[in-house]
């Protein structure tokens, strides 16, 4: 975890990601429920996440925030409105758009390894020997080497997490959806891999859409940060978070980001209101 | 409320013996809460924070050293005084009862104890709700009516009730969202004005142990014990604007070092015992 | 092993056992009303040693009954699962078939004896059918329930990650609910043993069960409480094959810390 383990993906990945931006028009979503008839979550929503930009999303919960991910990798259809990738509309999961799970997702039942190369396994884009090789190189880089045979459960939160974004990486997605990947943790382990994975952005300018409910955590990611608020779902605010890269945590004491910090309490707190 | 309430941590050391493989949790581990003051503790998960507020409130006792409150020695390796309501616990998931009203909930101390009537011990409370920022509304609310930041509200005042001389907070606001905490942060300020127990805060995080605290004391990682010792002389009433001045990000830097430097420690050397 | 026996027998548990065969041998001996007839455990044991422990009869009741179980058990696992499994994931054969299959499920097995008889050819195939019949339902049923509690995200991650259906099923579907078949061979097992032991008693002269029934008919008591000490030991020793069997399904079980 410490210098040896210093990322280096672009070893992966062969070339940066290509440029596409994500985005959804005119976006019209709601849910059957059992007590309170139709929940409309989104009504016309529009937002177009650039190419290789941290893009933050950032509400209280319930807000619809993973509604929004669900949408851009295609695990739901929208009523109205468009989601697509570039040019192409999306309409189905697909391995170009991933999204990691909020509480892990990992196959119990596969070790870490096997989890890891599900997704060039079953696409036969690599054959065997090959994608394991990619894999161990993957789980090396993420301090997970000696872990490649066991199975999720014999790992540690922290550890799960990292396992998971390179069972995503290993696919070479254009885009990244991330829905609060790090909730459950403990704090000092998330900061630990918020620092992990701002190394890895900052190597790949991976187009990444991360949706978080901690203030902290957006201001320290982000790009830019979208300030959701709810019922229907909508953004109150983008914010431009100007801050050098590549960041550490000393960034969080500096007069610029306790600025934006206010400003964005202050919209938070304004959205409860309403 | 009763003004003693300085708790002194003197040389503490626990070790757990699960199975042979002896755990050292606590080393050497020295501290105090004055009277009246509000201290924070943050440090590494399992660094031993926990236990230590544990053996404060008598659920554990320590393999050497000793706790005294105002000179009365309260735990040592043979002595155990047992928990009671001079030194009442919040913990992370609040245990209100679920049957019982709000009201009822924070009476329930006084009444069990026989220490004040039905009649007395429920004025109190509605007194309580109300000094705490207008919170007779709920009285007649269930816990399950209520949102998960009142319910730790309520819980701080059915510990209040019982006029402690220490408050043991465990990470009351973990798992809150940015808006909900910093809403509590204020009225745990308020009641830190109003009341003046001595309080004992362990949390995770920087932000809120600077705002809230007198002194914040950062603890190594396993074995713990003191690392840092930080006065925060910002002046009080607090609010949340204060986190915008020199001054805090002056104490924020300090904390941040030291935090920092135990937290990737105790990261690192969690992995390498997966292993 | 021999450490987890000690930590569960402590002294206290020692003594209960102990005190529990010392009141039973008083109450025998005593004569406390209800014990008159009663066999104490010294007279049990005498018995047992004496005339059954030798006896190719006694020992073959066993083997009855086992088989019985061994049969009604794995043709419920065969049908069973196969059966939750569609239950689950098709909607068009579940909307079809799943009202008379809720229909049947209420029956208690025991109900099934007089048709089954009338049914099967043999006394042997309509046991195995009523013992088939007690564990089939609950099979079927934990096995649905777990197709229906199947984590979408491990549905959805295998579907981004360009899986086809047929690895879906095979490799994200089926392991699911591995947990619930488990489920569903514990409780299996003990239900078969009921059910076994009750047919046995009604219509078969053979097995464990008769041989219970026989103690009572023929005022042996003591061969009574030999046939019930030995389909507790026989019920018990299922459940420790069939838990054995389950840990070796989930490797990933066995290793959780």
């Amino acid at each position: 975890m410490a210098e040896g383990a210093a990322l280096n993906t672009s070893e992966v990945h062969g070339t940066k990601s290509e440029n596409a931006g994500i985005w959804l028009d005119q976006v019209s979503k709601s849910f059957a429920s059992p007590d309170a008839g139709t929940i409309q979550v989104f009504q016309d929503l529009s937002v177009h996440f650039e190419p290789n930009q941290l893009h933050v999303v950032m509400g209280a919960s319930g807000c619809g925030k993973s509604t929004l991910g669900y949408l851009l990798a295609g695990f739901i259809s929208p009523d109205q409105g468009n989601v697509g990738l570039g040019p192409n509309p999306v309409r189905n999961p697909g391995p170009e758009r991933l999204l990691v799970f909020q509480e892990t997702a990992l196959w119990p039942w596969m070790t870490v390894l096997d989890n890891v190369i599900f997704g060039p396994k079953v696409r036969g884009d690599a054959d065997a020997k090959e994608a394991k090789h990619a894999a161990q190189g993957l789980l090396t880089k993420f301090g997970l080497a000696d872990f490649a045979d066991k199975y999720p459960d014999q790992l540690s939160g922290g550890m799960k997490r990292r396992a998971e974004i390179a069972q995503a990486l290993i696919n070479r997605p254009k885009v990244m959806i991330l829905d609060e990947p790090f909730r459950g943790l403990d704090v000092m382990t998330r900061e630990i891999l918020q620092e992990y994975y701002l190394d890895l952005f900052e190597e790949t300018r991976q187009t990444t859409v991360f949706i978080t409910s901690e203030l902290e955590e957006a201001l320290f990611l982000a790009d830019k940060i979208y300030i959701m608020g709810d019922q229907p779902a909508r953004i109150l605010d983008i914010i431009d978070v100007d801050l050098p890269r590549p960041r550490d945590f000393e960034v969080t004491v500096s007069k610029k980001y306790l600025e934006y910090k206010e400003r964005a309490i202050e919209r938070l707190f304004q959205s409860e209101e309403s | 409320m009763s003004q003693a309430g300085s708790i002194s941590v003197s040389n503490i050391q626990k070790i757990y013996d699960p199975e042979g493989a002896a755990v050292h949790a606590l080393e050497n581990c020295s501290c105090e809460i004055p009277s009246g003051k509000f201290v924070a503790m943050v440090g590494p998960s399992g660094c031993g924070k926990s236990t230590l507020l544990n053996m404060i409130a008598g659920f554990d006792k320590p393999t050497s050293g000793e706790i005294k409150l105002d000179d009365q020695l309260l735990v040592s390796a043979n002595t155990q005084t047992p928990p009671n309501s001079d030194r009442v616990v919040v913990f992370q998931n609040g245990a209100l009862f679920p049957w019982k009203t709000v009201l009822e909930n924070i009476a329930y101390g006084p009444i069990v104890q026989k220490t004040r009537g039905r009649g007395q011990a429920e004025e109190e409370a509605r007194e309580l709700l109300n000094k705490a920022g207008n919170l007779e509304r709920i009285a007649g609310s269930f816990p399950g009516q209520i949102s998960s930041g009142m319910q730790r509200r309520v819980e701080i005042l059915r510990a209040l009730i019982n006029k402690p001389k220490v408050l043991l907070l465990d990470e009351p606001f973990r798992a809150m969202d940015t808006v909900s905490k910093s809403k509590m942060h204020q009225h745990l300020l308020d009641i830190h004005d109003k009341f003046r127990p001595s309080i004992l805060l362990i949390t995770h995080d920087l932000v809120e142990a600077i705002l809230l605290a007198d002194v914040v004391l950062v603890m190594t990682t396993r074995p713990g014990t003191i690392k840092v010792n930080i006065n925060v002389e910002l002046p009080r009433p607090r609010s949340r604007e204060m986190i915008l001045s020199d001054e805090f990000t002056e104490l924020q830097k300090q904390a941040i070092a030291a935090v920092h430097e135990e937290a990737r420690k105790a990261f690192e050397r969690g992995e390498k015992e997966l292993a | 092993m021999l450490k987890q026996l000690q930590s569960t027998l402590n002294w206290r548990g020692f003594v209960a056992i102990f005190g529990f065969f010392l009141i039973w041998y008083l109450a025998c001996v005593l004569k406390l009303p209800g014990f008159a007839e009663m066999a104490n455990p010294l007279e049990v044991i005498q018995m047992f040693v004496r005339e059954y422990a030798h006896d190719d009869h006694y020992w073959l009741s066993w083997v009855t009954s086992f088989q019985r179980v061994l049969y009604g058990f794995l043709f419920a696992q065969l049908f069973g699962i196969p059966l939750g499994l569609l239950f689950g994931t098709n909607e068009k054969f579940r909307n079809l078939f799943f009202p008379v299959f809720e229909l049947l499920r209420p029956i208690p097995p025991l109900a099934w004896v007089p048709m089954s008889i009338l049914f099967w050819p043999t006394n042997e195939s309509s046991i195995i059918f009523i013992t088939f019949i007690g564990a089939f339902f609950i099979i079927v049923i934990n096995v649905f329930d777990g197709v229906r509690d199947i984590k979408r995200e491990h549905l959805w991650l295998a579907l981004s990650l360009g899986a086809p259906r047929r690895v879906v099923f095979l490799r994200i579907m089926l392991p699911s609910v591995i947990p619930s078949i488990a489920v569903g061979m514990t409780l299996g097992i003990a239900i078969t043993w009921d059910v076994v032991i009750a047919a046995e008693m009604i219509a078969s002269d053979s097995g464990l069960g008769r041989l219970t029934w026989e103690g009572y008919v023929s005022s042996t008591p003591e061969v009574l409480v030999i046939g019930m000490i030995s389909i507790g030991l026989a019920g018990y020793l299922s459940t420790k094959v069939v838990n054995t069997i389950e840990s070796k399904m989930m490797p990933w079980r066995r290793v959780r810390r």
